[in-house]
């Protein structure tokens, strides 16, 4: 895994993306991206989960034997999430009971015990923090990407409960229109919104190899994950 | 894996296992008292909506009184009246309970009655039903949960406590007729069981006594 700097924000945000590309974490994705807030709630979450995650798998790994190396995952990533969880109740309260039961299902986020395993558990300290850090975005970013389409499309308006990261007063976000196409918020609009994220993916990185030929060799296998 | 394999591998997650619990505790001792302080507020400021109007004494959430199940009033859990009083006298009941047969779910109510039999305000806390239909009776989403404040079980008359698609007098909601059905049915049995027992919600002075269990 010689890749530079440049080339692993790359994987994290485009070509490796967890959520769009190795379609990891696909419960709390389509459950709580119906506002950008919520979206961006549990990104934050996952992703500070993920990078201390990484580390202390990272800064262990000499001492963990192959035989037991899951267990000890599952053990790190356990109280990490209820570490977050408390810190969430404690200064996000209204985020915390808007995203009610998924902030403590990230331990069963697939993506993180993934990079524990492929990255951290054979990487040095350093750069396992960069790749919590980077992977982490990845799906943060699509869980907001996600979020602020659904809920321009089902509510008409952008960033709603805003209040809920800032406290105070309840802010209803930018309202463009009242209401909104009701499909888009209901559990199958997350699953379009999805399905479509992931077309308009692949149609780009076709176009960009029918302009570009070399370009299709680096990114026509499966990711490496 | 060898035999002092498998002891090194027990030593190892031992010590891992001791280190994460250290990690939660800490955590949790620091992140408690704003934790408690949080849940606290937003007890408080819940209950606002059905204190509207209303001069009380501070500390409505300290009256607390739970009903245990089961027991006249709607819901199949516990009910929770919070009682308020100004200066000693009661002034009127904050019921917590869970109208049963919403669309999806229970829906959990906030019913204020004043000592007259009054409505002071009906707010939902927390329900499933469907977004964008039924979920307008929340109050941030419509003013229909309005329509209820000032009413008592004799205004209307018990026939008229439905929605007008039942023969009674309160609005329904465009494309949802399962949700307000539920709340009114849960608001009129509310007010039914205060008008029946308000000497015994105010009687019980401590908030761990309970009016069933003064009745035994």
């Amino acid at each position: 895994m010689e890749a530079t700097f440049l080339d692993r924000w790359k994987n994290g945000l485009w070509h490796e993306n967890p959520g769009l590309v190795q379609l990891l974490g696909l419960c709390p994705l389509l459950a709580v991206t119906s506002t950008f807030v919520n979206g961006f709630g549990l990104g934050v979450a996952t992703l500070m989960v993920l990078m201390v995650s990484n580390a202390l798998v990272s800064a262990t790994r000499r001492w963990i034997q192959s035989q037991i190396r899951i267990p000890i995952y599952v053990l790190i990533i356990a109280s990490l999430v209820t570490c977050i969880e408390l810190i969430f109740k404690a200064w996000f309260p209204a985020l915390d009971r808007s995203l009610g039961i998924f902030i403590p299902l990230i331990v069963t986020n697939c993506a993180i015990v993934a990079r524990a395993e492929v990255f951290a558990s054979r990487n040095a300290l350093g750069p396992s923090v960069v790749d919590g850090f980077i992977m982490g975005s990845g799906f943060a970013l699509l869980l907001m990407a996600i979020g602020l389409f659904r809920e321009l499309l089902g509510q008409g308006s952008l960033f709603s409960g805003l209040d809920m990261l800032t406290g105070g007063e309840p802010l209803r976000g930018l309202v463009f229109v009242d209401g909104g196409w009701l499909l888009a918020i209901l559990p199958p609009g997350a699953f379009f919104s999805l399905a479509l994220a992931i077309a308009g993916k692949n149609a780009l990185d076709r176009r960009r190899h029918a302009n570009n030929p070399l370009a299709a060799r680096r990114t026509a296998g499966k990711p490496s994950v | 894996m060898s035999d002092a394999g498998v002891f090194k591998g027990g030593i190892t997650l031992a010590v891992i296992a001791a280190i994460c619990t250290a990690l939660v505790a800490a955590t949790f001792i620091l992140t408690k008292e704003r934790i408690s302080a949080n849940e606290q507020a937003w007890l408080e400021r819940s209950l606002q909506p059905a204190l509207s109007g209303l001069f009380f004494d501070s500390g409505v959430t300290e009256s607390r009184l739970i009903i245990p199940a089961p027991h006249e009033l709607p819901g199949s859990e516990d009910a929770i009246v919070y009682r308020v009083y100004a200066e000693n006298v009661p002034v009127a009941a904050l019921f917590v309970v869970s109208a049963r047969d919403g669309y999806s779910g229970p829906i959990r109510l906030l019913i204020g009655v004043d000592i007259a039999g009054a409505i002071t305000g009906v707010h939902v806390l927390e329900h499933r039903e469907t977004p964008g239909l039924g979920d307008r009776v929340e109050s941030g989403k419509s003013d229909w949960i309005q329509q209820y404040n000032g009413r008592s079980i004799t205004d209307p008359a018990p026939d008229g406590w439905a929605i007008k698609r039942d023969g009674g007098v309160f609005d329904q909601l465009t494309g949802a007729s399962v949700t307000p059905r539920a709340i009114v049915n849960a608001i009129r049995e509310t007010l039914l069981y205060f008008a029946g027992n308000t000497e015994h919600v105010f009687a019980a002075s401590d908030p761990a006594e309970t009016p069933t269990e003064d009745a035994e």
